[in-house]
């Protein structure tokens, strides 16, 4: 299969395309058993799905490297999995466990997987931004060839430190996609309510590109435009600004009963028509990449994936209440009580 | 060897051992290109040889904008992927505008993410009051740092001991506030030249006495050494302690001094609510209480802004003979000479 990288075409491998389609899958029965655990009181305060926008999550982090650096916001769970993390650690950290990830410090919203890149989710929007511009600095300075991407919303859009990232960013030339994922709602406020013009076009301001996917629900419109920017870095060439259009599917999170149905239902409806596993899943068989079998089969793998995670996440145990006090520091001392 | 070296001098001095030491350690700041405060200037003055840039090129002394939120969260960012920055933020009133990456990020990322993260940065700032520069530039700002667990905070008051403890704050694998009081600027030493440690959490002992401890911060030290050496002038035995480092707090040291002397002041150029005097009081309270023999007393500025005429803000900071009066007051003795 080849894909259109700017002015490059890249040949995109049958097991690559495999792959970014297992990961969609990954995030959204990931997700949908977490919706579930939270609803059933098997996941202590609250979760914040992906589902509807695997496409976006998953086409900006396979156009990263496995060893390149990722920061993420609340909406947290499909960071990690889109940038290549295990299950089974992450489900453990919703559930409190001492073998999530964060062996029970972080929780829902603040997934990291350092080995696989993922340098923390924030629940704090905007937050994170300016970490993935220092991993970028680290990058730069250091002259190793990493580039880094911070994901987060149209919300955080309209957040100053973006703004003062890509400043930075700009004058210094960092390796830094800065990536909006635009779901159009700020929990209930509508974006363009809250936004003053394109956010894509607010990267002119600072002289670097800005591009506008209007079609995120695309894994290969994605991956192609974020391709692009993180060659771009890897080159030398700076930061870009991505504004990806796309849309959840479930409530901002899980649990939370509003009294006013903010989301049109006709707008809903057409958006849960676009679902990004399925478009891709007809890709993949219009373009004979693989068969239904095969991608059944993928399908069935991370079904058991995410049963497996989930008997993990029940059979392992809580953490000693005495870690409460660990990782403060590295060198620690006494913490008076 | 020792030699002269003034406070600014000194930090210059651990500062340019430190990037001797380690490609890893970076200079970020407003305004470190041009050697503006002295400490990025690689003599003993501005001129002598030539200073960092010159030595150390723009990769690692990089002029930053005017922007403290990018600033101290890159600065985080790129210590949490493999760099050891060292950030200049010129005046403490100015970390205000950092204050979510100090307090969401890099106090709580390592513990959030299970001890994933290790964040090696100095965050370097200048307590500019006494100056007549008004309300906007003379904070005293520790106390509001102290009450974030996972930042370690040094208030070094003497050219050997800036030196000492910024090179063990640069060491530390955790992030360290370094609190600088310009009224010490002027202050000239011998001090060492050889490279040379001070450990975090380990005060230091000033005067030796037996009839009353004075605990002194950072600005306050050399007016409560004056107080002393008054009171010591008189026939009173002082034992002047300076803890340097807020946190980890040498409350052993303080501990000891207060079980031999029944008696303590504070001297804390702070505000008097919630500051570092009243943190050491509450622990002298609580760890030391049966050996008081008197109440202890406080002597800060007071809980206001600070005006800018010097016939307005001399009188509002502890001075020696505002804490020699305190000494008198807690010692039973008669107010006036």
């Amino acid at each position: 299969m080849m894909a259109k990288v700017g002015m490059m075409t890249v040949e995109l491998s049958k097991e690559f395309l495999l792959e970014a389609q297992r990961r969609m899958i990954r995030i959204r029965l990931f997700d949908e058993r977490a919706s579930k655990m939270v609803k059933r009181g098997q996941i202590p305060g609250t979760v914040h799905t992906s589902i509807g926008q695997e496409a976006q999550v998953v086409g900006a982090c396979m156009a990263l490297g496995d060893s390149d650096y990722m920061t993420g916001n609340h909406r947290s769970h499909g960071h990690p999995i889109g940038k290549g993390s295990p299950l089974a650690p992450l489900m453990a950290e919703l559930v409190g466990k001492a073998t999530g990830i964060c062996k029970g410090k972080g929780g829902s919203l603040h997934l990291a997987d350092f080995s696989v890149g993922s340098l923390g989710e924030s629940g704090i929007v905007g937050s994170s931004i300016p970490i993935a511009t220092g991993a970028a600095l680290s990058s730069k300075v250091l002259n190793n060839g990493k580039v880094s991407l911070a994901f987060f919303g149209d919300g955080a859009a309209n957040q100053g430190n973006l703004y003062e990232s890509m400043n930075m960013a700009g004058i210094w030339d960092l390796p830094v996609i800065f990536l909006c994922e635009n779901n159009l709602y700020a929990l209930s406020t509508p974006a363009h309510t809250v936004t003053s013009g394109v956010i894509a076009d607010r990267a002119a301001g600072f002289n670097i590109p800005g591009v506008r996917v209007e079609n995120g629900q695309d894994f290969i419109n994605v991956f192609t435009a974020v391709k692009e920017a993180v060659d771009r870095a890897r080159r030398g060439e700076g930061p870009s600004l991505i504004e990806v259009v796309t849309y959840r599917f479930n409530e901002h999170s899980e649990g939370l009963r509003l009294g006013v149905d903010y989301r049109d239902a006709k707008e809903k409806e057409e958006w849960l028509a676009k679902d990004p596993i399925v478009i891709f899943r007809n890709y993949l068989l219009a373009e004979g990449v693989a068969t239904e079998a095969e991608l059944d089969a993928i399908h069935a793998a991370v079904e058991a994936e995410v049963e497996d995670a989930f008997e993990f996440s029940q059979s392992s145990p809580f953490p000693d209440p005495s870690t409460a006090f660990d990782d403060l520091y590295t060198e620690p001392f006494e913490v008076y009580a | 060897m020792k030699t002269m070296m003034s406070y600014l001098g000194a930090i210059g001095a651990a500062q340019r051992e430190a990037m001797d030491a380690d490609e890893r350690v970076i200079i970020i700041g407003e305004d470190v290109e041009a050697n503006v405060y002295g400490t990025t200037g690689a003599g003993k003055s501005r001129a002598a040889e030539g200073d960092f840039l010159q030595r150390y090129g723009r990769n690692r002394i990089r002029n930053t904008p005017i922007s403290e939120e990018i600033i101290v969260g890159a600065a985080a960012g790129a210590a949490m992927t493999g760099l050891r920055p060292i950030v200049d933020l010129s005046y403490s009133s100015f970390t205000y505008l950092a204050m979510d990456q100090f307090v969401n990020q890099i106090a709580k990322n390592r513990y959030m993410f299970g001890g994933q993260a290790s964040i090696p940065v100095v965050f370097r700032s200048a307590m500019f009051y006494g100056l007549n520069t008004g309300a906007h530039h003379s904070d005293r700002p520790y106390p509001m740092y102290m009450n974030v667990p996972g930042l370690k905070i040094i208030a070094p008051a003497s050219p050997s001991d800036a030196k000492g403890l910024l090179r063990s704050a640069i060491d530390s694998d955790d992030p360290v506030l370094s609190f600088e009081a310009c009224p010490l600027w002027p202050m000239k030493e011998e001090v060492e030249e050889d490279e040379y440690r001070i450990p975090l959490g380990v005060g230091r002992t000033l005067r030796e006495g037996s009839d009353i401890t004075i605990v002194a911060v950072s600005g306050s030290v050399p007016e409560a050494v004056a107080a002393a050496d008054q009171l010591i002038a008189e026939g009173v035995s002082v034992e002047v302690f300076d803890p340097r480092t807020l946190v980890p707090m040498d409350v052993e040291g303080i501990m000891k001094s207060v079980s031999k002397t029944g008696r303590l002041v504070i001297a804390d150029p702070a505000h008097k609510t919630c500051g570092a005097a009243a943190e050491i009081s509450a622990l002298v309270a609580e760890h030391a209480f049966d050996a008081l023999r008197a109440p202890i007393k406080r002597v800060t500025t007071p809980d206001m802004q600070i005006p800018f005429s010097p016939a307005l803000e001399k009188q509002l900071y502890p001075n020696r003979d505002s804490i020699a009066a305190a000494a008198r007051a807690v010692l039973g003795l008669k107010v006036s000479q």
